[in-house]
């Protein structure tokens, strides 16, 4: 256990891996060796560090966490897409009696504990505590590989389940979306009964071929316990569309990361996210849309309500590089505060560096029309449904934006559940 | 249906309503003019239980209850409707569901079993057609992008919806054409009976010619100061509001 013994030196005193063996997992040694040199020479950061500068995460850095694998008698609640396909990560162990036994020919699907060494990781590992906590202490993975051409019918969920006190997943997937192909990928991440202090720390590479369309829906519903934080890192080539939704319904305290590089022309990229918070949740979204070349388009939507004494923040940057003429970008990000104690971080950044383009961006903060609720109340509504009214009217947008009809009813229910909205 | 009794309410520290005396039956129309500023709105506003405002004195009994006693909501749920002088835009809420909701939410107030679709929707044309509000307006969200005119007629097809026992039209005929005065006007008489009763309040005597008030009373500064039949609306329409200032100062 060199990292330990290295760790007392080192910058970084935080407990999180003291319980933790190294992966065992063949990645990328240069990558590896990174890893560990970033976790033992990087301070945890704190709200001076830039990127975090919303977010505490001082305390994650006191939990020692453990990876043992966990059973469950059923996972019927967790499964988002009924007629999909499943692949069941229980505190990031395969779970092979609640997973499908067969996925359409042309999906090569690979857990990562059984396949070859992997390649070098396009995540950024230099400062990046929780990337290379993820990457030297990997607990698995997997690799779903789409043929070219191949339309995916059944939807693949990977269903994460977090389940006893103080565990850490360090997960990692990797999609590969061959040319022309059309995948709809779902990926929930849940935490079993009042589980406390367990922590999902995800990471996601994903690579869009050429012409190829993929969506991948992102269901969050962890526990307020649960602490998590994920980062899918997207790489989209020539004429292909990405769509990216993220739902996040609970959990404790939530990072969410979505970096997209744009390398090809003639590419269209969707970011759309909804979080719903009350009590102390504390969720944030940070998104990177790097447009690298010219004739390209995105779009990205995000919006929250926020009750109680809940934390939302939202970091949207947009690059437009040198060479990316002829590129429309678009983002927004609205909020609706329910409670005088909730709050809102919004800080949309663009930096444009080419001169054709159509860029626009928009933060929008309030709390809902009081002059509507008296109106809708002396129509007969209780309060509580001119607020569910009002709260449906403002995220339904939003919420539309999943298009797979059975992601979207499911989280239609949770939404029920949580907050006794039915939209 | 309705006794007010030296109501008194305040905002901001400011005295608006001093001490006003009301009483309307069932059955009967009363009509309530009076200058700009004289606590009209207010009324109507304190009456439906906006919180705004803080009431200092009086009482308000509604069919044998506390009116002042119930929130907003239980008000409605128990036939108290205002039709706003400015009704309310509200994005993104269509307001055929939000007046399905309303509907159901009333019943359930009463113990009734909740409206079947069907039915809605035949009242929903039904009473439509009544204020000859477009169908598709109907199921727009409510009142966003509405011309001033369809917003008044929507506050009397919700009013034709909900079919209150005390109907108060805050100046519902306020920039309104003839034919929409006339539609609108219809649909009040359309549903009036000998068991509900209606308050309107107007700025101009010609919405008097379509909808006959029993009483007609005239609010100055937060009170009823002079009460009189329909031809006081004549008399006020000619002579302004400055010659009952006198007969007050005398
Ligand atoms: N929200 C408010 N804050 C302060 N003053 C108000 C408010 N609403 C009404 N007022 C004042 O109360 C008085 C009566 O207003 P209102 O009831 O609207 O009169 P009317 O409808 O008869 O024209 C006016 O002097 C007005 O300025
Ligand atoms: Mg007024």
């Amino acid at each position: 256990m060199a990292v330990i013994e290295q760790k007392k030196t080192g910058l970084n005193s935080s407990t999180i891996w003291n319980q933790l063996s190294e992966t065992e997992l063949r990645i990328d040694s240069q990558d590896k060796e990174m890893a560990l040199r970033v976790l033992n020479n990087t301070p945890m950061p704190t709200t001076r560090t830039e990127a975090w500068k919303y977010t505490r995460v001082s305390k994650l850095g006191k939990i020692e966490f453990s990876n043992q694998g966990a059973q469950l008698t059923s996972i019927d609640k967790y499964i988002i897409d009924e007629s999909g396909t499943r692949l069941v990560f229980i505190n990031g162990h395969l779970s092979e009696e609640f997973s499908s036994e067969e996925f359409q020919d042309e999906l090569n699907i690979t857990l990562l504990s059984q396949g070859e060494e992997l390649a070098p990781s396009i995540l950024n590992l230099d400062d990046e505590i929780f990337h290379s906590l993820n990457t030297a202490f990997l607990t698995d993975g997997v690799q779903i590989e789409i043929a070219d051409n191949a339309n995916v019918e059944r939807t693949i969920q990977i269903i994460h389940i977090l389940k006893g006190e103080s565990v850490i997943s360090n997960f990692k997937t990797i999609i590969k979306a061959g040319k022309s192909s059309q995948a709809n990928i779902i990926q929930g991440f849940f935490a079993e009964g009042e589980g406390k202090s367990n922590f999902c720390n995800s990471t996601s590479e994903i690579f869009v071929g050429e012409n190829a369309a993929l969506t991948v829906d992102k269901v969050q519903y962890e526990n307020e316990s649960t602490f998590h934080i994920s980062t899918e890192q997207v790489q989209q080539e020539k004429n292909s569309v990405f769509t990216i939704n993220t739902s996040t319904l609970n959990g404790g305290l939530v990072r969410n990361n979505i970096n997209i590089d744009v390398n090809g022309e003639n590419c269209v990229s969707h970011m759309n996210g909804v979080y719903l918070l009350k009590n102390k949740q504390h969720v944030d979204n940070h998104t990177v849309m790097n447009h690298k070349v010219a004739h390209c388009d995105s779009h990205e939507l995000y919006k929250g309500v926020i009750d109680d004494k809940a934390t939302a923040v939202f970091n949207g940057k947009v690059y437009v590089r040198p060479d990316a003429q002829k590129i429309n970008a678009f983002q927004s990000n609205g909020n609706v505060l329910l409670s005088d104690d909730a709050s809102v971080y919004s800080k949309p950044e663009l930096e444009i560096y080419a001169d054709d383009v159509k860029c626009s961006h928009g933060s929008t903060t309030g709390q809902l029309d009081e002059e509507a609720i008296f109106y809708l109340q002396a129509r007969g509504l209780s309060k509580k449904s001119a607020h569910k009214l009002m709260v449906s009217a403002f995220i339904g947008e939003a919420l539309d934006m999943t298009k797979n009809e059975n992601a979207r009813a499911f989280i239609d229910n949770l939404l029920l559940e949580r907050f006794g909205w039915d939209f | 249906m309705i006794k007010i009794t030296d109501l008194q309410a305040k905002i901001d520290d400011k005295e608006i309503l001093k001490g006003l005396n009301l009483e309307v039956k069932p059955g009967e129309i009363h009509a309530i003019m009076g200058p700009n500023g004289a606590g009209k709105s207010t009324l109507a506003s304190v009456l439906a239980g906006r919180e705004d405002y803080e009431i200092t004195g009086g009482s308000v009994d509604f069919q044998g209850t506390d009116l002042l006693d119930m929130n907003t909501e239980e008000r409605a749920r128990e036939g108290l409707f205002l039709a706003f002088q400015y009704p309310v835009e509200i994005p993104g809420v269509s307001n055929i569901n939000f007046l399905r909701t309303a509907i159901n939410e009333i019943r359930e107030h009463k113990k009734k079993d909740p409206i079947s679709a069907k039915d809605f929707m035949a009242m929903v044309r039904e009473k439509s057609a009544l204020v000859e509000l477009d169908s598709k307006l109907a199921s727009r969200s409510v009142n966003e992008g509405f011309s001033g005119g369809e917003k008044k007629r929507n506050e009397i097809f919700q009013m034709a919806m909900l079919e209150p026992k005390l109907a108060i039209l805050d100046e519902t005929d306020s920039g309104l054409d003839i034919d929409a005065l006339r539609i609108v006007a219809n649909g009040v008489n359309t549903l009036k009976s000998d068991k509900n009763a209606t308050i309107v309040i107007t700025h101009y005597q010609r919405l008097l010619d379509y909808i006959v008030p029993d009483f007609v009373h005239v609010l100055y500064d937060g009170k009823i100061v002079k009460t009189g039949g329909k031809e006081l609306a004549l008399e006020l329409e000619e002579k302004g509001y400055d010659w009952i200032k006198e007969e007050l100062a005398n």
